[in-house]
């Protein structure tokens, strides 16, 4: 049972508030650095970074992927941009600024004194990305060029074509290669975590699966970092990558770690509709077409016209007419809600009809299709090889996908989660978004986490232990986690049934999408809630999984994926219905005004909700953290 | 014609009735390989009804899916992102490395690049370098290595100056930036007779080294990660087969231009030497 939670937020004035925390974070001297392992679980842009910084500081640290290289994690698939208040464009932006759109796009769901950290470190980020050769776009003078983005007012994303997370990315990457070579880091690649060892009330260490042999091994450490990226693939589809999972993150919540809001997902509205059964995944089309594209829908119900025949005043350009300040340019929330109205409504286009026109023949018409291809032709090439269709002579269609996770671990202001000495970084942890994540600032905060907070705060904790030798991996608690995941391999391994681990993964998909998604009412949630363990009971009883446990298993590794898939998403549709209001990406049907734009209630939901694991088939503890907003007031949140 | 001109032939799949087009009957030839030192062989299937707008990889995931059902062991191959960018995925296609379209990754690949009644051979990367793990799946390690012998830029997390202190004329941020665009998946390799790595880390190579701020490194740079990819890949004889595969189109320039600093490399590191 956890007693209250204390988030350990910094006192004083917002602006000094992190300056302070860290004078009066403690340090390791750096004769003891060495003396201490820190383990880092996931090398995307969080966990390459934190090893990489750990590494340079003189920490021994041990980092784990499931991938073949770090390079290769989906932090490589963010296309828009990273922002940073350096107000380099003159136009009035500044931290506070930043922290303010940060916030409010949050819908005052999260804690200002993260938010404004985070605000405040983007200036160092861009820094030392440029510094470690990332290839920003550029001004003919030579100096770096910035974009708006997103919904905001101000240009401050900075950007590399349509590659931003890729090319931070490989910064992080080679920043942590450079460590490998120097002996500081001890990378393991295809070592997929699968469980968190919690010894003596602190994390110890982790137990790992390498991939290729099957061999289960544990390594103990001072302090374990999860680093290991969000849940969306609980939907299936999803623009996340193939092996993205729960799993690391589940598996430290099974252990004691609280899992905060998971019923914050971001459906993103430029997704390519999706296809037939055989679909995989969804591929995102950076929200920066939305500066330029119209979205629209035919007026008529079912009007199957090709779109070039339906006249100008048959055509609804939905978001234009409702949203007159920002246009096509809402946040991602109310753009997606909006496109759900009107394909559920019979309007929707292409041939399942699950779609909605982006337009580009005014700019086209415009500034000519070389100037458009300067600015979108990666895009346009892609959309043209997924879908077949040239978006020069047609409006591409689009639809809402699941992107993005706000929800994961909670964690105090130091990103430390409850159990002493687990920490958690980018989007495994719940710390920076609030209710909806504003496009461009997932690699800020991954990067905000890796190279300049978990440093100083690993060492504050490790400080503290000085002189304790930890428990190593001869303790009881690590051959007891290894026995289990032993025994948890075992019986996947065994599974003889008729069904593929894909095929359940699907169909919770769909009940995950269809009751958690763009919209949720009690009634749905209600009906998830009972589907999703009936499914998870027939998914254990009846799933195949062929081959040896001794071996590359790719259906081996994805039916315990998929198992802690089914417990998240119990928990998400839990969350959801706990949560009586609408705000951000959680919009309940219940609660929504005249004209079905979302109502908060912050009498009543002001708070963080996290949760605590009580066992299989208990109900978990749902605990609260109180919000409370000094500097800013929470307002409604309207774009019109 | 002008980009905005209506075209009905453009429209095409959207004027399709619902039901879609129809669906495609192929044969597979497939490379399955138990592990790195079991014999490998072909293995041919049938994989029907397949839709011309499903991708390469998820004809294999349903011909997988009938394959786990029949009670045998699915075809192991490697892929992620599926959006062409993360560059885990990679298969011979033919003999053509991620298959018959240009600048298109494996994952990109759709099956109406293929005609009904088509048989596709499907095997792994070859290349002594990237041993076989399982079937498809190929171990590209020797690449990582490479980057980790001079593959950054030393500059410590803290140490960075403001962003905007160092002006980049941006033709050579344009330039870098092509570079930079490589995603690592080794089709470079698997395409040259020699299996030799050179546009990889040529694109590595000059990616930092046309950057103002990769040039104190520059030479050290330039010859680690050369020397480095010696030990694993073979030599370069000029065949372009590598940039004819790249799913980035990535131009064999870079290659040029990394033999020249090799060479300047030399120079400068034995005269460093005699200083000394």
């Amino acid at each position: 049972m956890i007693g209250s939670l204390d988030a350990r937020l910094p006192e004083g004035p917002l602006e000094d508030a992190w300056t302070n925390r860290k004078f009066a974070l403690r340090l390791v001297n750096p004769n003891n650095k060495r003396r201490f392992t820190v383990i880092v679980v996931g090398t995307g842009l969080a966990g390459a970074s934190a090893a990489a910084s750990l590494g340079e500081l003189g920490y021994r640290v041990k980092a784990f992927t499931y991938h073949d290289s770090p390079r290769r994690a989906h932090s490589i698939a963010a296309q828009g941009g990273i922002n940073a208040a350096k107000n380099y464009r003159n136009d009035g932006d500044s931290v506070y600024r930043l922290f303010y759109d940060t916030i409010k796009g949050g819908d005052y769901r999260s804690r200002e004194a993260n938010v404004y950290r985070l605000a405040e470190t983007s200036l160092a980020i861009i820094d030392q990305a440029v510094a470690a050769g990332v290839p920003f776009a550029r001004e003919y003078g030579g100096l770096l060029d910035n974009r708006s983005f997103g919904g905001a007012q101000v240009s401050r994303t900075f950007y590399a074509r349509g590659q931003t997370g890729q090319q931070l990315l490989l910064g992080a990457y080679s920043a942590l290669m450079r460590q490998v070579a120097a002996g500081a880091v001890d990378l393991h690649t295809r070592a997929e975590m699968l469980d968190l060892v919690v010894a003596e009330g602190r994390a110890a260490g982790v137990v790992v699966r390498d991939l290729l042999t099957g061999e289960v091994s544990a390594h103990a450490g001072d302090a374990v970092i999860l680093a290991t990226g969000g849940y969306s693939n609980v939907y299936y589809l999803s623009t996340n990558a193939m092996m993205c999972n729960v799993t690391a993150a589940w598996r430290a919540h099974r252990r004691g770690a609280l899992f905060a809001n998971p019923c914050y997902t971001q459906i993103h509205p430029t997704c390519i509709p999706a296809g037939d059964d055989f679909q995989s995944k969804l591929t995102l089309m950076s929200e920066s077409l939305r500066n330029d594209g119209r979205i629209w829908v035919p007026r008529a119900l079912d009007d199957t016209r090709p779109p070039e025949r339906i006249p100008e005043a048959e055509r609804d350009y939905y978001l234009e007419e409702r949203y007159a300040a920002f246009g096509n340019l809402v946040p991602r929330d109310v753009a997606s809600r909006n496109a759900k109205a009107v394909v559920d409504a019979g309007r929707g286009v292409g041939p399942l009809r699950n779609g909605v026109y982006l337009d580009f023949s005014d700019v086209l018409a415009r500034d000519g299709a070389d100037v458009v291809r300067t600015k979108y032709g990666n895009l346009f090439d892609m959309y043209e090889r997924i879908t077949g269709e040239d978006p020069y002579r047609a409006p591409m269609r689009i639809y809402p996908a699941v992107h993005y996770t706000m929800g994961g671990l909670w964690v105090d202001y130091n990103l430390m989660s409850n159990v002493p000495g687990l920490f958690v970084a980018g989007e495994a942890n719940f710390s920076d978004h609030g209710a909806n994540r504003l496009g461009a600032s997932a690699l800020m905060q991954g990067l905000a986490d890796g190279y300049f907070i978990v440093p100083y705060t690993v060492g504050d904790y490790l400080a503290g232990r000085l002189g304790e030798a930890g428990p190593g991996t001869d303790h009881p608690s690590f051959a007891a986690a290894v026995s289990e995941t032993d025994a948890s391999i075992a019986r996947w391994s065994a599974a003889r049934g008729s069904r593929t681990v894909d095929w359940f993964h699907r169909e919770l998909g769909r009940i995950v999408w269809d009751h958690c998604g763009m919209s949720r009412s009690a009634a749905g949630l209600a009906k998830a809630l009972a589907e999703i363990p009936a499914l998870r009971e027939e998914f254990h009883a009846d799933v195949c999984v062929p081959g040896s446990a001794a071996t590359l298993n790719q259906s081996l590794e994805k039916a315990g994926r998929v198992d802690d898939f089914f417990e998240l998403a119990e928990l998400l549709a839990r969350d959801a219905l706990e949560r009586e209001e609408s705000c951000g990406g959680h919009f309940r049907e219940e609660h929504q005004d005249a004209e079905g734009e979302a109502r908060r209630n912050d009498d009543r939901f002001a708070h963080v909700a996290a949760w605590e694991w009580a066992g299989p088939a208990t109900e978990p503890i749902r605990h609260r953290e109180e919000l409370e907003f000094q500097t800013v007031t929470p307002t409604v949140r309207s774009y019109k | 014609m002008s980009p905005t001109e209506p075209s009905g032939a453009a429209h095409g799949a959207q004027g399709e009735p619902p039901d879609g087009p129809a669906t495609l009957n192929l044969r597979l030839r497939v490379w399955r390989q138990d592990g790195p030192e079991a014999p490998g062989r072909f293995e041919t299937y049938e994989a029907a009804g397949i839709s011309p707008d499903a991708s390469f990889l998820e004809m294999l995931d349903v011909l997988n899916e009938r394959l786990t059902l029949d009670g045998q062991e699915p075809i192991v191959f490697e892929s992620d992102c599926r959006e062409g960018i993360c560059g885990t995925c990679g298969l011979m296609i033919d003999g053509r490395a991620h298959g018959p379209q240009k600048g298109t990754a494996t994952c990109q690949l759709h099956m109406r690049q293929f005609s009904d009644g088509d048989l596709i051979t499907v095997e792994p990367w070859r290349a002594g370098a990237f041993e076989v793990i399982r079937d498809l799946a190929v171990d590209r390690t020797a690449l990582d290595e490479i980057i980790a012998a001079g593959g950054y830029i030393s500059v410590n997390v803290g140490a960075a100056p403001d962003a905007n202190l160092v002006a980049v004329p941006k033709e050579a941020a344009e330039c870098a930036f092509d570079a930079a665009a490589c995603i690592g998946c080794g089709a470079c390799v698997a395409a040259c007779p020699n299996s030799a790595a050179q546009l990889f880390t040529a694109a590595k190579v000059q990616h930092l080294n046309l950057l103002p701020q990769g040039q104190p490194e520059r030479w050290a740079r330039t010859e680690a990660m050369v020397e480095t990819m010696e030990q694993f890949f073979g030599s370069c004889t000029n065949h372009g087969e590598c940039e004819e595969a790249c799913p980035k189109e990535i131009s064999i320039d870079f290659i040029a231009w990394t033999n020249r600093d090799y060479v300047r490399a030399k120079l400068k590191n034995r005269k460093l030497a005699g200083q000394s």
